[in-house]
């Protein structure tokens, strides 16, 4: 068997492996349906078969052995999408240096983070968990499905856009943190601006050593002799950054950074897929929709900061309405589980109809991240990710009751609320024993 | 001559009274074809509200308008009281990260002297933003060291300080010192500390009570000198004397029941703070007959055995139990988010109309000003929201907010800049 072969049994076995493991078959029945994408239906049911969804609309058959969840008078949503947090991580920030583009979050991805599990009793399925704001550049980020229970690996969704953290601002130049020793460089805005330049410069030096090189290898003439360059891990991210194999995702609050590094990447040819926080985004919402930027923001945490100060909750619904893609993050392991109260809060700030905020949390972060084709509504062929609520989810009043992923339910408050109380016999009966044991002493 | 100085000073008392009325009282208005709800007594729909001198003259549904008096058409409108927030630092810390910038908190551990409302802010641009979410009333907290200070009550309205004050002196703030959780041998040391502390809390109100004891000798008896002027323990003395109540912050579960024995000891007038461990020890809040103001509940529990929701279902259970409870935001850049809170209880358990209470006339009743406002009824303070749904609801808009019967502004650097930026 030549390698070939051997590559393609392997492929073909992997495949069947995947195929055979991806989700679970499950039928929601009589829910009010949100689609997000595609109206609602007052009353409808979907099927999810193998964790993918197959049919939504009314009076679904479950085929034999299906199981199936009653959610009348429920309100069934496609799972929450939060796109910036840092939950599920052994580390946030690699403080060490000032550019670590080179540091990957899918290598310090912790399973068993009891944030996982917040998240999925406010309803949410994916994540988008980042390196922190400390560098300039910071590392490789990674998506992952909230699959409370189950290893990283199974987490990971790797149809995701690749994600660069870039950061500007206050947290970069140290400005909040009291200084150690010798100050950091940068300690600026124009420092912070131009060491990314310095940065990519010397990514492009890089590259062009390495076409040099392999220009070289073809020729007869000059291929002689010939020293490959160094393989440098930081430069190889940029690079990719550069090819286009990545995008950028940039925290930025003031809106003169954020210009600044649009103008950056203009200079370089790269792509910024989302600017977060930018707190004062409505001030730019022009330039954003222009250059199909999208933003990543808190609806009404602000003030914290200098450069949060004018961070006015009606940022979400005002550069929505001016044609900029905005998805509403936790940045948090605790308000991400009430994404949808922030959500509901863009109607009151901005006047956004019901489905704009919804998508606010759901299809928006899911364009953001790249997964638009797999999650972010409820259609036919996307994941089976689901939340179901008591009441509307934009009400002050609801409560997540069950989160669903690829048709596996993760968290189900019934069974919580029951495992709760037979906790709670359970210790009354202990401590009832105890009583007895110290009366007859 | 007398006789003519006297006139004078009479006419010259009528007009300045008048003058004075007249500045307060804006007329009457007439808030008309709301649908009222009074907190206090049964909803009324399409009502009316007469508004007079600031004061609420009447509340109903054939209530005649007096000629003249200025209408508010309220077609469509849900009338509520004011919310008051049970604890806040508004006007207190405008930007977090800036310690310039944050004054409700100071070194060391005794600080009954120190006042919140004379480090007030009424610039704060967080106050209208506050008030633009149908908050009228806050009490303005200090945080830190053992004995805190002391907080007071303010209205989200005025120039100065004086203007918004409306009650200096609320209560005396003391942060419970928390006991370690586990028993562990190597935590014998901050135990040691704990109790320390309780004990040097008992030590500083009984050396208070003498000092008041040696003033009162010393008044008595001319040849008795007077006790050595002490600051810390000048200001606890309407606290010794059950006059000004402590509010405890405390939470886990041996916290709280040691805070009680604490009050029940030194015989405090007390309001407990926090409680988050509250639903385990309901029974023990119960029968002390001490109320409580929730923190912000938007935390998760440290402990994973209390369950995700723990923070948030505390509320309902606390109030089954019969314990009189009030909301607060705990913060001075999210305090408008005070109403968030009631509702995600009432999401968990809480009744809805308890929740609202829980804003409104419970607060109230707490800082002994349920006389004066907390809900919609003849001879309170002119205190009314005027908005487009349930207060307590995310989606509802603010429409109108009167202060002491008069109207207020809605705006704030939230809609000042959007509106500066939309001319762009």
């Amino acid at each position: 068997m030549n390698r070939k072969t051997i590559g393609f049994i392997l492929g073909m076995s992997l495949l069947v492996f995947s195929s055979l493991s991806f989700g679970q078959d499950l039928l929601i029945k009589n829910g009010t349906i949100l689609t997000v994408t595609k109206g609602t239906i007052p009353k409808g049911d979907i099927l999810i078969l193998k964790g993918i969804i197959k049919q939504i609309g009314e009076n679904i058959k479950a085929p034999k052995g299906v199981k199936i969840i009653d959610a009348s008078g429920k309100y069934v949503i496609p799972g929450i999408i939060d796109s910036h947090t840092h939950i599920a991580l052994a580390g946030t920030n690699e403080s060490a240096e000032v550019i670590t583009a080179e540091v990957k979050m899918s290598d310090v991805l912790d399973a068993e983070d009891r944030s996982i599990y917040t998240a999925i009793t406010g309803g949410v399925t994916m994540v988008h968990t980042m390196h922190g704001s400390g560098n300039p550049i910071g590392g490789e980020n990674v998506v992952i499905k909230t699959k409370w229970g189950k290893t990283w690996e199974e987490m990971i969704v790797h149809s995701a856009y690749r994600t660069l953290k870039f950061a500007l601002g206050e947290n970069v130049k140290r400005s909040n943190i009291p200084t150690v020793g010798a100050p950091r460089y940068p300690q600026s805005r124009m420092g912070v601006n131009a060491i990314i330049r310095r940065e990519f410069l010397k990514a492009k030096n890089y590259m062009e050593q390495w076409d040099r090189y392999l220009n070289a290898k073809k020729s007869k003439k000059t291929a002689k002799n010939l020293i490959a360059p160094r393989k440098d891990l930081r430069m190889e991210q940029l690079a990719d950054v550069l090819r286009g194999k990545m995008v950028a995702r940039c925290h930025s609050y003031r809106a003169d950074e954020t210009l600044e590094f649009i103008k950056l990447s203009k200079e370089f040819g790269f792509k910024i897929i989302s600017f977060e926080h930018a707190s004062e985004a409505f001030k730019i919402a022009k330039e954003l929709a222009k250059e199909k930027i999208g933003i990543s923001i808190f609806l009404d945490n602000w003030a914290y900061k200098v450069e949060a100060s004018e961070g006015i909750a009606y940022n979400a619904g005002y550069c929505t309405k001016n044609g900029v893609l905005v998805s509403i993050n936790s940045d948090s392991g605790e308000r991400i589980r009430r994404l949808f109260n922030d959500a509901a809060k863009a109607m009151k700030y901005g006047g956004l109809s019901e489905e704009e905020a919804i998508k606010l949390v759901t299809i928006n972060p899911a364009i953001q991240l790249g997964v638009e084709k797999i999650a972010g509504s409820l259609e036919v062929g996307k994941h089976g990710d689901i939340a179901i609520f008591n009441e509307h989810p934009l009400s002050a009043y609801t409560l997540c009751e069950k989160t669903i992923i690829e048709g596996e339910v993760y968290f189900d408050r019934a069974q919580y609320l029951k495992e709760r109380e037979e906790m709670e016999m359970k210790k009354k009966e202990e401590e009832k024993k105890k009583e007895k044991k110290g009366g007859t002493k | 001559m007398i006789k003519r100085t006297f006139v004078f000073a009479v006419i010259l008392i009528i007009s300045v009274s008048f003058c004075l009325t007249q500045e307060k009282s804006p007329g009457v208005i007439a808030i008309k074809g709301a649908s009222i709800i009074p907190v206090v007594g049964e909803d009324i729909t399409d009502g009316i509200i007469l508004i007079k001198d600031g004061l609420i003259e009447a509340v109903g549904k054939n209530i005649a308008i007096p000629a003249g008096a200025k209408i508010v058409d309220a077609k469509g409108l849900f009338a509520y009281p004011g919310m008051i927030d049970g604890s806040c630092y508004l006007g207190l810390q405008e930007i977090g990260s800036i310690r310039a910038t944050v004054d409700y908190k100071e070194t060391g551990r005794f600080n009954p002297q120190a006042k919140t409302v004379e480090a007030l802010r009424p610039d704060s641009m967080h106050i209208p933003i506050s008030r633009s979410n149908g908050i009228t009333t806050a009490l303005v907290a200090p945080s830190d060291g053992l004995i805190s200070g002391q907080s007071g009550l303010i209205r989200l309205v005025g120039w100065t300080p004086e203007e918004m004050v409306i009650k200096s002196s609320v209560a005396m703030h003391i942060q419970f010192p928390p006991l370690p959780r586990l028993r562990r041998r190597r935590e014998t040391q901050p135990r040691e500390q704990a109790s320390k502390q309780i004990t040097e809390l008992k030590e500083i109100l009984k050396q208070a009570r003498y000092y008041q004891k040696r003033k009162d000798a010393a008044k008595k008896n001319l040849g008795l000198r007077l006790p050595e002027f002490d600051e810390k323990l000048e200001f606890l003395l309407p606290v010794v004397s059950g006059e000004l109540p402590v509010m405890i912050s405390v939470h886990a579960e041996n916290d709280i029941k040691a805070a009680i024995k604490f009050v029940k000891e030194e015989k405090l007038k007390a309001i407990l703070y926090g409680v988050t461990d509250g639903w385990k020890v309901a029974e023990d809040i119960k029968k002390s007959e001490i109320p409580v103001i929730f923190g912000s509940l938007n935390t998760v529990p440290s402990k994973w055995e209390d369950g995700y929701d723990a923070f948030y279902r505390n509320p309902g259970v606390l109030a089954k139990a019969g314990i009189k409870f009030a909301f607060s935001s705990d913060s001075a850049s999210l305090a408008k988010d005070l109403p968030c809170h009631a509702a995600k209880a009432a999401a968990f358990g809480l009744d809805k109309k308890e929740a609202l209470k829980g804003v409104t006339i419970y607060p109230a009743q707490i800082f002994g000003v349920d006389k004066m406002m907390g809900s919609l009824e003849k001879g309170k303070v002119a205190n009314i929201v005027l908005a487009d749904g349930d207060i307590l609801e995310l989606r509802t808009n603010i429409k109108h907010v009167f202060i002491d019967g008069k109207e207020v502004s809605v705006s704030s650097i939230y809609t000042e800049l959007l509106e500066k930026f939309k001319k762009r």
